[in-house]
């Protein structure tokens, strides 16, 4: 049966509107970007430059650049070391929520999805925070599905204070909100949201995201800019690459990162560059056009336009891919990681709610810690005060 | 007899001038980094330092090295005079290096914001080391307000370009009582000499090592770079000329 759809393009009762343009500006640039227009000429201009312009990115981000992967590679890789040096962050996310309101259809959280559902209670909480922070880590994502009902805004700020108990740096990928909630979280001591726009093709966008408040696409674009009005200290951005064009969407994705740091330039800008993975009780699910020779372009195109962005490689991606790109651009690794909720409570493994994705990397943070060090570069666990 | 030449900051006496950072590059290379630099003084972001964390930073500095922990990460005054509390309480010391920035892309640092921080403090009785935009009313700003050096840039932070603000470091030089030390943007050793030269009264430097192929090998190179520019600001530079000293004079026929 097909549920009556409402204007994705309206925003909802109780939704803060900003006085904004940046919505326009960065569809202006998913709209233009045309992939033939650009030449191996464009991309060789771009490669000579320093400091990119938007045209250069965009040209580093076309099919013309494929054969200039490798020069790429070894510009991202000294810029990345000019501005990072050896370091390359480790995190691990915490899921302890799963409910979700949303129907978005390539998500294993979705409320029509048939999954074991869970929220973790304080006592669960607090174990699974000890677990983690036993194990050497110091910075958590905090992650939930998209329920305001049954996650509610004091719910997750109380485990955003119990996380801080145990954790050097909190941040959220949560249900975005207005900017007087995400300053309540940041009181409560999270310092970094991250919202994923999935897909800035807004005709796409409306027919992934069913229903929920998830289905507003203006309020979802706009939640960097609430989380910095609110007080976070930094905010992350990304497409999910394979729901539309790729291209387009990380021309959208970068342009809404580099836009938001010209407009708010003491905000520290992360990038993350999911591609969908297979969920459960969907198999057919396949990152077939984003293969790894494109994901590897999309984040050096990314590096090279912003030198000092944060980009993050999450376990969606294997070890050996992973192993890789920290050599060339990523500054930021997933370790730990359990995509069910409450996936660090029991030494079994077994979780109290399904998980969201399948992971390809699941690497320990010791391992992964290992690892690092084994290539010569210096593992990361905290460089942060919350203030 | 000859007077020993020293550093003095906050009472403090040193030898070297050259202060060596410690981010960028592997906390197993500091040690050796240190020893090859000479150096007497290692900056670290105090938001690197915790006790009980896995490859704390602290534990790979020498213990013999004065400690010079930086407020990276503050984006105003208040943010900068916390990280310096909390540097104290964790046993850093009184040595204070303030870096206020509130632009996440070039890292400039704030120089209204950091006058206040100094003047905080100053009078809390820190040894206050504020990195600057080389403004010569900051500056004198900077010194009014208790700061025992101004640590002005060459160069963005991490950019390797060397002397771009030579012109306006050597006005502070100039003109500012407190020792002058060159931060940010040091690429080459060479660098370092000439803002030694100039009469800069140390040299801070990270990015130029940690972006080096031999890190400790160009430590070592920094450290005789530092030296000579010292050595060639003391004894007095040679005059320089924009025409040839003619060696059969003009007006010559003229006689003594």
């Amino acid at each position: 049966m097909e549920e009556k759809r409402i204007d994705h393009m309206k925003y909802l009762p109780g939704m803060e509107v900003l006085d904004s343009t940046m919505l326009d500006d960065v569809t202006r640039y998913h709209d233009a970007f045309c992939n033939e227009a650009y030449t191996a000429d464009n991309v060789k201009t771009a490669l000579s430059k320093q400091r990119l312009t938007p045209e250069d990115f965009m040209a580093l981000l076309s099919t013309a650049a494929i054969p200039y992967l490798e020069e790429m590679a070894q510009k991202a890789h000294t810029v990345t070391r000019r501005h990072f040096g050896n370091t390359i962050s480790i995190f691990t996310p915490v899921y302890f929520a799963n409910y979700c309101d949303n129907y978005c259809i390539y998500c294993g959280f979705n409320s029509h999805n048939k999954i074991k559902r869970a929220r973790l209670n304080d006592a669960e909480l607090h174990q699974e925070c000890q677990n983690i922070a036993n194990t050497g880590i110091e910075e958590v994502l905090m992650l939930t599905g998209e329920s305001p009902k049954m996650s509610d805004i004091r719910y997750i700020g109380n485990a955003v204070k119990i996380a801080r108990q145990y954790f050097r740096a909190v941040g959220m990928e949560i249900y975005p909100v207005n900017s007087d909630d995400y300053k309540y979280l940041h009181e409560c001591g999270a310092d970094y949201v991250t919202v994923f726009q999935e897909t800035y093709n807004p005709v796409k966008y409306e027919t992934l995201h069913l229903a929920g408040n998830k289905r507003i696409f203006p309020y979802r674009f706009y939640s960097q800019e609430r989380a910095i009005l609110g007080g976070m200290r930094g905010v992350g951005f990304a497409a999910l690459l394979g729901l539309d064009d790729y291209q387009k969407d990380a021309v959208a994705t970068g342009m809404h990162a580099w836009l938001m740091q010209r407009k708010y330039p003491h905000a520290e800008i992360s990038l993350s560059c999911p591609r969908l993975c297979p969920i459960i009780n969907n198999d057919k699910i396949n990152p077939k056009d984003v293969d790894e020779r494109r994901l590897v372009q999309i984040i050096c195109a990314y590096r090279l336009f912003m030198p000092y962005a944060c980009i993050v490689v999450s376990s969606r991606e294997s070890a050996a891919f992973r192993n890789a790109i920290i050599k060339i651009a990523a500054t930021k690794v997933s370790a730990s990681v359990c995509v069910g909720i409450g996936g660090h409570l029991k030494k079994d493994g077994s979780e109290k709610g399904d998980e969201q994705f399948e992971i390809t990397d699941s690497r320990p943070f010791d391992e992964m810690y290992t690892a690092i060090k084994t290539m010569g570069l210096q593992p990361i666990t905290s460089e942060y005060i919350y203030l | 007899m000859e007077k020993k030449d020293t550093l003095v900051l906050g009472g403090h006496k040193f030898t070297s001038r050259f202060i060596l950072g410690s981010g960028k590059y592997s906390v197993d290379l500091i040690k050796a980094a240190v020893e090859q630099a000479g150096a007497q003084i290692v900056t670290m972001a105090l938001r690197r330092v915790e006790a009980g964390q896995k490859d704390n930073i602290l534990d790979f500095i020498p213990k013999e090295v004065t400690l010079l922990p930086n407020t990276s990460g503050a984006r105003n005054a208040g943010e900068a005079v916390r990280i310096a509390r909390l540097s104290r309480e964790l046993g850093c010391g009184d040595f204070i290096k303030i870096e206020i920035m509130r632009d996440s892309k070039y890292l400039l640092p704030d120089n209204t914001e950091t006058v206040r921080a100094t003047e905080i403090l100053a009078k809390e009785g820190f040894i206050v080391l504020p990195y600057m935009y080389p403004d010569l009313y900051a500056a004198r700003a900077l010194a009014e307000a208790g700061a025992a050096a101004v640590m002005p840039l060459a160069a963005p932070i991490g950019t390797n370009k060397g002397l771009c603000t030579r012109d306006f470091i050597q006005i502070l030089i100039d003109e500012i009582d407190l020792p002058v030390i060159v931060d940010a943007g040091i690429g080459r050793p060479s660098q370092a000499c000439e803002a030694m030269e100039m009469g800069a009264a140390a040299i801070m430097a990270n990015t130029g090592l940690s972006t080096a192929g031999n890190l400790p090998a160009m430590a070592r190179a920094y450290r005789q770079a530092v030296e000579a520019g010292r050595a060639a600001y003391l004894s007095g530079l040679g005059r320089v000329r924009e025409m040839a000293s003619a060696s059969d004079p003009l007006t010559g026929f003229l006689g003594d």
